[in-house]
């Protein structure tokens, strides 16, 4: 894997990294519980063929300033604003997770932005009767396990590399978990359910068949309310980061629903 | 120095089979385990205990706020302040106090701490604890990334709706409010009720409880020996910001059991610790970190050792290298200081001149402690140990001690019918 482009863009006046690397249409990224410690074999695949662009989210490695957003809305602008300076507007955009949920409110709000939407197993929805998995309220030797069909996935994105700084590289593991927590504390519920209907971009919804987070099931919510044309694809051997458990299968559907 | 007696209000009836068959006394316990009709007698020894330690002669009664805790029945300290203050007539009143982020507004903190104020003549000590991760993020569901900033906010409203004497707007980050204008208004408005902050050990905390001239109050369940580091941190600290060494600046929790001799002591109060150590704290650690509540300075320090983990220490679902739970190992430990009246006057002389401390809060029950050996290890204190180290920093003055009215201007409350009570 040669290494990305690195750049950076300020929202609100903090700092968020922005990777680029490849050649061809463009297409964004906004990653998953944990963000990008390090670059991935799954991003490796889409750049064979695409310009990826992996804007980071407010508190997620590589970025802060989400101390500054208190509400969804502020979360909602800093996101639409991390688009545009990334130039990602009006381009193809994946969300995983967490970053699933923003990567649906930009289709919903400003459908101008995206034009055409991947959701790996996105937040934002919240059923009592099949609640989704705390993930803030895990014994440490779980989390792993939590997030990856094989969680030897996890624990390889979040390693120490090798020249870190032992002190700060926790912390900033520490951050990423803080911001998720900051926007979808305490159920991962922003009642996305009712912009859903505002998404007119044709959309691939995909989920890890072991998905331990939000339950596989959430798909046909989604793919209900969204109002765009819509398709569900279930990732066998992946759990909630299908993009680390199947790097090409998640690659292959990208970008067959893009091309 | 201040002695005070301090109750947890501990559920006393958990099997003895809990740590196996539960995986935490705190967040989801299960609630087959509580038994309103026997709670409504543990609510009553508590509360006589509470009254008895005024009656024996304690400088305040001290009672404070857990949710969803089976060692810890009080999700509204304010209740049972304000019966304490119709049953005691001198007594502080110590509520330690209010997680001032759980309310909204805040100034429902405000109002009812004032009221507390005013029905017991000025009595009230203020506390405002941010709150442990299982109270507030768990169990009240609040946001651990915004918690402190909550908090902060809601101390400038509080602090401000006791003192502005016209109705203001107060237009907060996450607090708007068009008219804030308290009624009552507290007796103790020089400037306000003394405020005391129970916190770990973060540095942030012992700032900003010097620069607002606050009481910092160290609340573990671990004893003077795994404190020691964290005060003598505190007066480091305030050596550093040209603070004076005051011990009434500060406040520290220790448990203790007396009798007439460390045999008889070990017999009577093995059962209760042990019950507390043991059951009590068997927190479930997938509650101990939520992301965000620790802030990244006090991370840095931890990693880095220079605070000894003191933030984690005072929470017990971080309580990996501190797992006693036999009577040997908590009283090695210093958990608990047990003894006979000698040997439990000279070890509280030592832990109040070694950690600087002028206000003890004293656990005197704990765990399944009847309410006879409450009375019993409370009595024996009152008597054998507490004028023996009562003249301890009698140089120094308590800037931070209720000043309520003068006798002759207080409410006679009349004497109590019992006959009125709930029919046995």
């Amino acid at each position: 894997m040669s290494a990305p482009k690195a750049s950076t863009v300020e929202i609100n006046g903090f700092p968020c990294r922005v990777w680029t690397k490849g050649t061809g249409p463009k297409l964004g990224f906004l990653a998953g519980l944990g963000g990008l410690p390090r670059w991935l074999p799954f991003l490796d695949k889409l750049a064979e063929t695409r310009t990826v662009i992996v804007p980071s989210l407010p508190g997620y490695p590589g970025a802060t300033g989400h101390t500054e957003l208190d509400t969804h809305l502020d979360w909602v602008l800093a996101v639409r604003q991390l688009i545009d300076k990334a130039g990602l507007a009006g381009a193809d955009l994946i969300g995983a997770s967490v970053g699933g949920a923003f990567a649906a409110e930009m289709a919903a709000i400003f459908p101008g932005h995206v034009r055409k939407l991947v959701l790996i197993a996105p937040f934002g929805l919240f059923d009592a009767q099949e609640p989704a998995t705390d993930p803030w309220a895990q014994r440490k030797d779980n989390v792993a396990g939590l997030m990856c069909a094989n969680g030897e996935m996890w624990n390889a994105l979040v390693a120490v590399p090798e020249g870190a700084n032992s002190i700060e590289w926790p912390i900033e593991m520490g951050r990423a978990s803080e911001a998720a927590a900051r926007a979808f504390w305490p159920l991962g519920n922003t009642h996305l359910e009712k912009r859903l209907g505002l998404i007119a971009a044709p959309t691939l919804i995909l989920w890890g068949e072991r998905d331990a987070v939000l339950p596989p099931s959430y798909a046909k919510k989604f793919a209900a309310g969204i109002n765009g044309s819509t398709r569900v694809e279930t990732v066998a051997g992946a759990g909630h980061l299908a993009y680390l458990d199947q790097p090409d299968a998640v690659a292959r559907a990208v970008l067959a629903h893009f091309s | 120095m201040k002695l005070m007696w301090f109750h947890l209000m501990p559920y006393t009836e958990l099997p003895d089979d809990f740590n196996q068959k539960h995986p935490s006394v705190w967040v989801d316990i299960h609630s087959s385990l509580f038994d309103p009709r026997r709670a409504h007698h543990m609510y009553n020894d508590f509360m006589d205990e509470l009254e008895y330690a005024a009656e024996v002669g304690f400088d305040a009664v001290c009672v404070n706020e857990h949710h969803s805790n089976g060692y810890g029945l009080m999700p509204s300290p304010n209740l049972i302040a304000s019966s304490l203050a119709r049953r005691t007539t001198d007594t502080a009143l110590c509520v330690m106090g209010n997680s001032l982020a759980l309310y909204n507004p805040p100034t429902r903190v405000a109002e009812e701490f004032a009221m507390i104020d005013c029905i017991s003549g000025g009595r009230l000590i203020a506390g405002f604890p941010v709150g442990s991760p299982m109270d507030t993020c768990y169990a009240y569901g609040q946001n651990p990334s915004m918690l402190r900033e909550r908090y902060y906010e809601a101390h400038d409203l509080v602090k401000k709706a006791w003192t502005e004497k016209e109705t203001f707007a107060f237009s907060g980050r996450f607090n708007q409010q068009r008219y804030v204008n308290i009624w009552p208004r507290p007796i103790q408005n020089d400037p306000h009720p003394p405020i005391w902050i129970p916190g770990g050990g973060s540095i942030e905390t012992w700032r900003w409880c010097a620069e607002m001239d606050y009481v910092y109050c160290y609340l573990s369940y671990y004893g003077y020996k795994a404190g020691l580091t964290t005060m003598q941190g505190f007066w480091n600290e305030m050596a550093k910001l040209g603070k004076d060494r005051n011990p009434y600046r500060a406040g520290f929790l220790q448990f203790v059991g007396v009798a007439e001799s460390r045999q008889q002591a070990l017999d009577l109060y093995s059962e209760p610790a042990e019950y507390f150590y043991g059951r009590c704290l068997h927190v479930d650690a997938r509650f101990a970190l939520p992301p965000g509540y620790t802030t990244e300075a006090t991370q840095r320090a931890g990693i880095e050792g220079m605070m000894t983990k003191a933030a984690n220490l005072a929470n017990p679902a971080t309580k990996a290298s501190l797992k006693a739970t036999n009577m040997k190992d908590i009283v090695d430990g210093g958990y608990v200081i047990i003894g006979s009246p000698d040997e439990v006057v000279e070890q509280i002389r030592h832990v109040a001149t070694s950690l600087n401390v002028g206000h003890l809060m004293l656990l005197l029950q704990y765990g399944n402690m009847s309410k006879d050996t409450t009375k019993y290890n409370t009595r024996m204190f009152a008597e054998q140990v507490m004028p023996r180290v009562k003249d301890l920093f009698d140089d120094w003055e308590d800037k931070w001690w209720p000043k309520p009215l003068a006798k002759g201007q207080r409410a006679a409350v009349p004497a109590f019918r019992p006959q009125l009570a709930a029919a046995e």
